[in-house]
């Protein structure tokens, strides 16, 4: 395998869990609910894949434990925001909290267990082809699954009837209530597709990325999906754009490290948020395109009269 | 059966004040149950969480040394928070602040004297300052959203903090620990009663920060802009208010006071820089500033509620082998509870069934 194609796998395992945690909340942000807790899903997730996985022996079981988690525990964040309709940056910070307190005390016994790797694709023949044969033919089931959801929510934003009315709750809700639009309804189901995306990025990490339980080990991915959906300007192409360039970057700064290039490995591991934060301000300056595709009703708390 | 809020034509001033009591009720039957999941009896457990630490007059001292940096941190927050600026990287405010804080007793160990501390805390108000005035900065002139910009710092701080603790400041004499020297000792903020315990004049700070603040947020003309800014971006604007000038402000008194609760802690509680110097102080003082209403006078009593869960935590892993994790998980729930309970301020809740719905239609 040549030094070109290795780096390009580990690109694309460093991109993934980003495209499926940002993927979910895009979906989220559609529906006008703007959730801060991708972190502490995902770390739910992480912890709940590692764990069944553990248990059972099975990968799979674990990957589906995850995105159960995940789901499960956006709906926390849904009752208080939806139903109960609480502020929902404070909220979302408050299940990143939540999540990464309790993910530290679920995975206390985990600490230093090995892991349950998730098995890669191999196809006789087509998995061996030259250059492409292994990024194509030879990743792990959640490469696969990510780029299917790419799709799939692109279809469903843009090609269904679900999906428009999916994005005229999130830019008017009122509007959407008085057409008999169920908002919260739909905002539940979102939240709740947002939260089974985070939980199978955390997986994605605990069980392909690094089989094994770390403490804080998403350290940030769940935030830079949040950034990646602006930088994505909502745009789920986008999205896949910027999560293979951040993963690039991730990586590149890896490479540069093992090099030993004299920058203190520090610096070079500050650079995937140093690069969101220049990506941010490159994209919001912008101000005419930031506006014409923000979900108008983002954040904004619906209480439906009746 | 459905869940219904009713708008109240005014905000409840009762349950206004009631709320932060409503969830620290509703936490402590939370955490009984969770206790009762893992085995253990949920009363003692709570005794020993909440009340045991409270026992020995050495405890009410590490009760202080953790209340200090979450009070100076949450009411600088709660000054973001008002004006709808949403700083979540007091985290990483409060490390650059204690790096800048340090430089007198690191880099200048022999530069001693009654004039090092004060300069020192000044330099960690600076240093929390200007790491805060970024992200004010990105919002402000690029429009970029401040929340993101300003967690993202707190991984740079962190990492940065890594680098010069193991890299230019290490001890030389340190055995290759990663550590800096010991400050000396005019550079080491005093205890308060150094009979009894290790409590020092971080506390007091915190008390001031929290007196100054309240009188501005309640009794002055910028805290008036800060409050009109906060709800209502237009109407403050109709009133000549600045939006970015109080961006601008908001973030540099939060940053100074986490920078200070940095240095405080550093100078005060552990002597020295380590690759860790805060069990999470910025983001636990977000759960301080929402459970004391954004009020400088409530931070100060949730702050030492927040820094009693650090103990209770301790002590339940000592006494009944409970992982001291369990505090952030207190932590989490409490703000989740706390967010729950303002609801009731603005609605009043109906629980709606089928039955009821039917009686209202017919009606």
């Amino acid at each position: 395998m040549g030094m070109f194609e290795a780096i390009l796998l580990t690109i694309a395992t460093a991109a993934t869990p980003l495209l499926i945690a940002a993927m979910g909340e895009l979906v989220v942000e559609r529906s006008g609910v703007l959730n801060l807790g991708v972190e502490g899903m995902m770390i739910m997730g992480a912890v709940a894949g590692f764990g069944v996985a553990q248990l059972t022996g099975s990968a799979w079981l674990g990957m589906f434990a995850a995105i159960l988690a995940g789901a499960a525990f956006s709906l926390l964040f849904g009752f208080l925001t939806l139903t109960l309709v609480t502020n929902q940056v404070a909220t979302g910070l408050a299940l990143t909290l939540l999540g990464l307190g309790a993910s530290a005390m679920i995975g206390e016994s985990f600490v230093g267990l090995p892991g349950v790797r998730m098995q890669s694709l191999n196809i006789p023949v087509l998995t061996g082809l030259p250059v492409v044969g292994k990024f194509l033919f030879g990743q792990d089931p959640i490469f696969y699954i990510s780029i299917l959801l790419t799709i799939g929510v692109t279809w469903f934003l843009f090609r269904t009837r679900a999906g428009l009315t999916l994005r005229a709750v999130g830019d008017n809700h009122a509007s959407a209530h008085a057409l008999g639009v169920p908002v919260v309804r739909v905002r539940y189901l979102a939240v709740m597709f947002g939260g089974a995306c985070a939980g199978l990025a955390g997986a994605q990490l605990s069980l392909v990325y690094v089989p094994q339980w770390v403490e804080n080990m998403t350290s940030g991915r769940g935030w830079i999906a949040l950034a990646l959906v602006v930088f994505a300007s909502w745009r789920p192409w986008r999205i896949l754009a910027g999560a293979y360039l951040f993963g690039a970057v991730t990586i590149g700064q890896l490479h540069a490290q093992a090099l030993g290039i004299g920058i203190p490995s520090q610096f070079m591991s500050s650079l995937p948020y140093l690069a969101t934060i220049v990506v941010l301000v490159l994209i919001s300056r912008n101000k005419r395109l930031t506006l014409m595709n923000t979900p108008t009703s983002l954040g904004k708390p619906f209480v439906p009269d009746r | 059966m459905r869940i219904e809020l009713v708008k109240r034509p005014q905000h409840s001033a009762l349950f206004s004040a009631l709320s932060p009591f409503i969830a620290l009720f509703l936490t402590l039957i939370a955490g009984a149950i969770l206790f009762s999941l893992l085995g253990k009896n949920p009363v003692s457990a709570l005794y020993y969480y909440f009340v045991e630490p409270l026992t020995e007059i050495w405890s009410w001292h590490e009760l202080l040394v953790k209340a200090a940096p979450l009070i100076l941190i949450a009411v600088g927050l709660s000054v973001c928070f008002l004006s709808n600026n949403w700083n979540i990287g007091a985290e990483g405010q409060l490390i650059m602040g204690a790096i800048a804080g340090s430089i007198l007793p690191v880099v200048f160990p022999d530069f001693q004297g009654w004039y090092v501390l004060p300069m020192m805390l000044l330099l960690g108000m600076a240093g929390g300052m200007a790491y805060a005035t970024i992200p004010a900065f990105l919002k402000v002139r690029f429009n970029t959203n401040e929340i993101l910009t300003s967690l993202m710092l707190v991984y740079v701080a962190q990492l940065f903090l890594d680098w010069i603790v193991r890299g230019p400041w290490r001890n030389p004499q340190g055995f290759n620990f990663p550590e800096t020297v010991q400050f000396n000792s005019s550079a080491i903020l005093p205890e308060i009663w150094s009979e009894s315990g290790r409590a020092h004049w971080g506390f007091i700070l915190a008390i001031v920060a929290a007196l100054l603040v309240w009188f501005m947020l309640s009794r002055t003309l910028s805290g008036f802009e800060i409050k009109v800014l906060g709800r209502s971006a237009r109407a403050g604007r109709f009133a000549g208010f600045s939006a970015g000038r109080l961006t601008f402000f908001a973030f540099a008194i939060s940053g100074a006071l986490a920078g200070l609760a940095g240095i405080a802690e550093v100078s005060g509680a552990v002597g020295q820089l380590r690759t860790t110097i805060s069990p999470g102080y910025g983001f636990t003082a977000i759960i301080v500033a929402f459970l004391g209403r954004l009020n400088p006078l409530g931070i100060v009593a949730a702050g030492l509620v927040l820094a009693l869960s650090y103990l209770g935590g301790e002590a339940a892993q000592v006494s009944l082998g409970i992982s001291e994790k369990s505090a952030r998980i207190f932590q989490g729930i409490i703000l989740f509870f706390v967010l729950a309970s303002d609801t009731l301020i603005y609605y009043r809740i109906r629980f709606v069934t089928r039955h009821s719905d039917a009686a209202a239609k017919g009606a």
